[in-house]
């Protein structure tokens, strides 16, 4: 009865926090147990010294902040003419000025500013149109000059903010959007590739990717959960490959996420933040976050501090360790880089007359010319096709799904709102199942379509199609209607035929008729099955129950 | 008459009084003497108030043949002692040895130097980012024009492992203060 009772104030007070701030709080799971224990409040051992909120447990709040590095695609790197490419043999792809010889200087990559412009336009910032580089020194083997050229004072973009939408609810079946805001988007180096040996204690250094070109995109600690990172990255992920500023593949290391973590009580000052790395996906983001929130939680109540640190996640264990070679807080003696003046941008204003055009980036060419976002995108399909906003977020979230489903709907007659249904569950199940995008898909649009249109007609039943779709995927080359017929797959369009089957039903299973006539209904469907069976799904079951009906109330 | 006045103050005599010129003043006169030659010395010719003063034949073509600024008192700026904390931090950072206290003293006097930025008022006026004041960033095509000279650059290093690069594994800090072998240890 207390225990009830308990809850019932627990829950009310979680929803009063909950309304006024509309962040999820996260209380400690054992807490929660040892609150709905009969008859105590606040007994047994709290463990630490966690304040004393309201009914004896004080929920805390995460803050999670994501610094992001996307790597530009670009034929060449920022400051040299050397190639760009993932997998080549090692420093193959290293001039002279990646791998720091003296007498080098930068030359900045006309691509690399566009596409940083072009990010910073879809994210709604302000362009600057004068921004300055700097150099951020640190000693690592992979990083030949001993610094690295960036942009810390006066980055190329500020103030922006993306707009994600997550699944909340206990069936995780309501979307919301939130937004998070955008500090700032620079342009800065990547540095190498460092293999480490521990077998001959040496590390080998690969320059390849010394050099390439580098968006950070530095966000606001707005989220405090996992799940609003994975979600805000993935939309990061879709814009920047809707753009083409980013291949944007994680397993690739295009794009990086550091996620700087803390915890607190809501109402008190932010507590110290420990930066996690090495992250590979989205999913692993989600649960390196959520891990660091609950270690942090978990140190405080226990009584100890957390340390400001910066921590690795190991994806096969599922947790963060404490990187060694980063301990304390880095001093990196940002100083302006002398080799290159400020970067004008210009839109149509500001352009001077007689510029040589290859010299001028102009914003407003560019702002003209950006392609429609995934978000606006999403709006077009549900407004052009009546699907439901979530199934427009399933279908720019598989790439190259959003124009097969066009396809699809262009070449059949059937209602978008049901062909949603067979991309999503079906087309999409199988493709999952069996590891493969949408374009390595052996079922086409086509095929697809013809198939949806014999389901249109009323050739086939809809258990039927779901078989021919099965053979469809293994790929052979017929079309759905040899496979119809070969099958003899197609509904029963003979009236006599069917009542005949129906009657010789009906006379072997007096019982079940004799109960129908007595009133249960639900027999009936058992006939029905039984029909189906005979005809091996080749019986429209709208039409079985309508003639036994009509038969049984004779 | 006119080439005898001129040489008079070819020879280099001080001008003005003492070790001082109004450096700007003369600035602006140079500019217009730039500009039009001949108008200047007419004009000067004629103005009552540059009689006496002098004619910057010392200005030849854009180049200060003699110097044209100003000296400023040193006035003693405050003695900085830099701390065995701020030391060694330096060294861990930079990796630098001081060796012996010659060196801080060495690295003292080199602020000391360094401070006297703080005599000039600056106030209004915007930082410099770079000396290439005006001059455009220069913007280069996305060609590919260099890359594969991996022998090359090889050849630099000491130790190669098939095409790589061998470096010590990760970074190995410089031990805390207690733990080192320094003379800033002693001085404690």
């Amino acid at each position: 009865m207390a225990a009830s009772i308990l809850r019932r104030c627990w829950g009310s007070l979680l929803a009063q926090r909950c309304r006024t701030g509309d962040v999820p709080v996260l209380h400690n799971g054992q807490t929660w147990r040892r609150a709905q224990a009969p008859g105590s409040i606040a007994s047994g051992r709290r463990a630490g010294n966690s304040p004393a909120g309201e009914r004896g447990v004080a929920p805390w709040v995460a803050v999670v902040g994501l610094e992001i590095h996307a790597q530009i695609s670009s034929n060449s790197k920022l400051f040299s003419g050397s190639q760009v490419q993932f997998a080549a043999p090692p420093n193959s792809l290293v001039s002279f000025f990646d791998a720091s010889l003296p007498g080098t200087l930068p030359a900045l990559n006309r691509r690399c500013v566009e596409a940083a412009v072009m990010t910073g336009l879809a994210l709604n910032c302000r362009i600057n149109k004068k921004s300055l580089f700097d150099r951020k020194h640190y000693f690592y083997a992979d990083l030949p000059a001993g610094y690295q050229i960036t942009q810390q004072r006066l980055p190329v973009a500020v103030n922006g903010s993306l707009s994600y939408s997550l699944c909340v609810g206990g069936k995780k079946n309501q979307m919301v959007t939130r937004t998070v805001r955008i500090k700032q988007i620079q342009l800065e180096q990547d540095s190498g590739k460092s293999l480490h040996d521990d077998t001959r204690s040496q590390t080998l250094i690969d320059l390849n990717r010394a050099g390439v070109g580098l968006m950070e995109v530095v966000m606001e600690p707005d989220m405090s959960s996992g799940e609003e990172a994975a979600a805000a990255v993935r939309e990061l992920q879709l814009i920047l490959q809707t753009l083409g500023s980013s291949q944007a593949i994680m397993a690739e290391g295009q794009l990086r996420v550091d996620a700087n973590v803390s915890v607190h009580h809501p109402g008190e000052a932010y507590g110290v933040r420990t930066e996690v790395k090495n992250i590979n996906s989205a999913r692993f983001l989600a649960r390196a976050i959520d891990y660091e929130i609950q270690r942090q939680i978990k140190e405080l109540e226990n009584g100890q501090t957390v340390m400001n640190e910066t921590r690795a996640f190991d994806y096969k264990l599922g947790c963060t360790i404490p990187m060694r070679d980063k301990e304390g807080k880095q001093d990196y003696r940002f100083m302006p880089e002398p080799n290159l003046p400020p970067l004008i941008l210009y839109d149509s204003k500001s352009l001077p007359a007689n510029m040589n055009h290859q010299q001028v980036v102009n914003i407003d060419w560019i702002r003209e010319r950006l392609p429609d976002l995934p978000s606006v995108k999403r709006v077009k399909l549900v407004e052009q096709y009546g699907i439901l906003p979530e199934h427009s977020f399933t279908l720019l979230n598989e790439d190259g799904l959003m124009e097969f489903f066009q396809n699809v709907v262009r070449q059949t007659q059937m209602n978008p709102k049901k062909v949603i249904g067979w991309i999503l569950n079906d087309m999409l199940c199988y493709l999952k199942q069996h590891n493969l995008t949408v374009k390595e898909s052996p079922v086409s649009s086509l095929l697809l379509a013809d198939l949806l249109n014999l389901l249109e007609r009323g050739a086939i039943s809809s258990s039927a199609a779901k078989q021919v779709f099965e053979e469809l995927w293994k790929g052979e080359g017929k079309t759905p209607l040899q496979i119809v017929k070969e099958k003899k797959l197609e509904l029963i369009q003979d009236q006599q035929e069917f009542e005949q089957i129906c009657q010789a039903v009906m006379e072997g299973h007096q019982e079940e008729v004799m109960e129908i006539k007595k009133g249960n209904r639900k027999v009936l469907n058992k006939l029905i099955g039984l029909v189906q069976r005979t005809t091996r799904g080749r019986a429209d079951p709208v039409l079985v129950k309508q003639i036994l009906e009509k038969r049984l109330s004779q | 008459m006119w080439a005898l006045r001129f040489s008079r103050y070819i020879r280099g005599a001080p001008l003005g009084g003492g070790s001082h010129w109004a450096g700007l003043s003369l600035g602006s006169r140079f500019t217009q003497a730039a500009s039009g030659r001949s108008d200047s010395r007419q004009e000067a010719a004629g103005d009552p108030r540059q009689r006496g003063l002098v004619r910057p034949r010392s200005y030849r073509g854009g180049v200060y043949q003699n110097p044209t600024w100003q000296h400023v008192e040193q006035r003693p700026l405050p003695q900085k002692k830099v701390t065995v904390e701020v030391l060694d931090h330096l060294e861990r950072l930079a990796l630098v040895d001081f060796r012996d206290w010659e060196g801080v003293q060495r690295l003292e006097k080199a602020i000391q130097f360094a401070d006297q930025l703080h005599a000039v008022n600056t106030e209004g006026v915007e930082p410099m980012d770079s000396v290439l004041e005006d001059r455009c960033l220069y913007l280069r095509e996305d060609n590919i024009t260099e890359g594969t000279c991996t022998e090359e650059l090889l050849r630099n290093a000491r130790e190669t492992v098939e095409e790589y690069f061998i470096a010590p594994p990760g970074n190995i800090p410089l031990p805390k203060l207690e733990g080192r072998d320094t003379f800033l240890q002693v001085s404690e």
